[in-house]
């Protein structure tokens, strides 16, 4: 049995990240995410780890101090948020295909501008093609648990792994939550053994690539995030058989007989499920998709529970800016089409932008939508915003 | 799995074999990489009007010249020579002419 507390949702982090005793952090603070290596930092200073705290000067150095310290065989680790996420930009892309497991912690915000510290999904959506996994939380205990379980997957196919949880709502609120023994964690983590390593034997990393090699190397960096796929969910059964709590790529709820979903990420789930179990009362067949990895995307799943609906929308925190649809909507949709499934009839949401409150009527004005859709046929306009005044 | 040695990768590996990132496990391996690939215009040294004074050696910056113990020069290491024409201008009796490299 685990050991209850109640920690908001960047405390947990760091109590993981504390329980996990890592070789090196490099960070610097930024908001949301900034009591991350706050607490981590103390810890650091009482010696409760035996972790080297680099403070650097700005994010791209934070990562490139992660970067250094992994190629040298070491677990690397840092913090950050919205526009630091960005600053990051350059050398999460040379993490990714140095092919360095470095773990970050991500406390999701919006991008300025206009300038805006609350929740969102654009910074981390705006580098969801850098090559690292993504795994969101809904709650402070998915934040925790999905952060002990991160360096068994990045490491496990050599891609660097992002813990998003959302900024204030779960990386400030506290709530109730059941830590892992330390001891237990240690075993579940286990020790970092990578093959080579710039400490151990002579090696170059990051090397120059001509027209010659850089597509193979590519071609064996997406090889590496399909295979996360298996790994994800056998680190995710593994950590269930420990804690009781499973994990998977998405979770599926009320999914069953629906004949209207949601497909959604992070917190915003949480109000979901209670907008869907309001509508489930009233006889509604109602149900949601909670994304957990975007990176790898589950697309085989998500077909598989979407397949037989009426209608659904995907719920983006974050546009594209691209005019017709959110980064996950379009996801979904080649991911429909890639399998031949077209029967379902689905709309591109766009909400809780720079930290627009999301409440359980806001969930159930989408279902509302999806109803007429499902019993009209008609789909109207597919790019819509969400609770935002005319 | 074991990674492969810097001289086992050319232009014929496949993904699956080639080192993550392009990772390179061991040390001074430039000493593979064929420079001499990249030329277009060759050096070609006029032996009846080299005088050994050695000033072309220095300033060569593949080390493309070797020169041996009792202090002269010998041919062209045209395998790391990138044609780039320094010993030729630096050469003050033209015994060094620039041509185009004929593969």
């Amino acid at each position: 049995m685990g050991i209850r507390e109640r920690l908001s949702g960047n405390e947990a982090v760091a109590y993981a990240m504390k329980q996990i005793n890592p070789d090196v952090m490099g960070a610097y603070p930024i908001t949301p995410s900034t009591e991350i290596p706050q607490y981590f930092s103390s810890y650091v200073d009482n010696g409760e780890v035996d972790t080297e705290f680099i403070p650097v000067e700005s994010e791209h150095s934070a990562m490139s101090t992660c970067i250094g310290a992994e190629a040298a065989g070491c677990r690397a680790i840092s913090a950050t948020s919205s526009c630091g996420l960005i600053y990051m930009a350059e050398m999460l892309y040379v993490a990714a295909s140095d092919r360095l497991p470095i773990t970050l912690a991500v406390s999701c915000r919006a991008l300025s501008g206009p300038i805006n510290i609350n929740n969102d999904h654009s910074d981390a959506m705006s580098v969801r093609d850098a090559g690292w996994l993504m795994l969101f939380a809904e709650t402070n205990q998915e934040a925790y648990d999905n952060y002990l379980q991160a360096m068994r997957i990045g490491e496990a196919v050599g891609l660097p792994i992002m813990i998003c949880q959302d900024g204030f709502i779960t990386s400030h609120a506290i709530e109730n939550i059941e830590l892992v023994e330390t001891e237990k964690v240690r075993e579940f983590v286990g020790e970092y053994k990578p093959e080579g390593g710039l400490l151990k034997a002579p090696m170059a990393v990051g090397a120059y690539a001509t027209p010659a090699f850089y597509m193979e190397a590519k071609r064996q960096q997406a090889q590496a995030m399909m295979d996360a796929k298996e790994v994800i969910k056998k680190v995710g059964a593994e950590f269930g058989a420990m804690t009781g709590r499973t994990y998977g790529l998405i979770e599926k709820y009320e999914m069953d007989d629906a004949e209207e979903a949601i497909v959604i990420i992070g917190s915003s789930a949480g109000t979901a499920k209670e907008a869907i179990k309001e509508l489930r009362a009233q006889g509604r067949k109602v149900g949601m998709i909670k994304v957990r990895s975007f990176r790898p995307f589950p697309s085989e799943e998500i077909v598989e529970a979407l397949k037989g609906v009426k209608a659904f929308a995907v719920m983006d925190k974050d546009d594209s800016f691209n005019g017709h649809c959110g980064p996950m909507y379009a996801e979904v949709a080649a991911s429909l089409y890639a399998a031949g499934v077209s029967g379902p009839k689905g709309i591109s949401y766009i909400y809780g932008l720079g930290g627009r409150d999301v409440r359980v009527e806001s969930i159930q004005h989408v279902f509302a939508d999806l109803k007429e859709i499902a019993e009209t046929g008609n789909i109207g306009e597919t790019y819509r915003y969400l609770d935002v005044r005319e | 799995m074991s990674y492969k040695k810097a001289s086992e990768i050319n232009e014929k590996i496949g993904w699956r074999d080639i080192t993550p990132g392009c990772n390179i496990y061991e040390g001074g391996t430039s000493v593979t990489v064929e420079t001499g690939d990249w030329r277009t215009m060759k050096p070609v040294i006029n032996w009846d009007k080299c005088k050994q004074c050695l000033l072309c050696a220095p300033v060569c910056p593949d080390m493309s010249i070797p020169v041996t113990a009792e202090g002269k020069r010998g041919e062209f290491d045209y395998f790391f020579c990138k044609g780039c024409g320094i010993c030729s201008k630096a050469c003050p009796f033209g015994a060094i002419e620039m041509v185009k490299d004929e593969k």
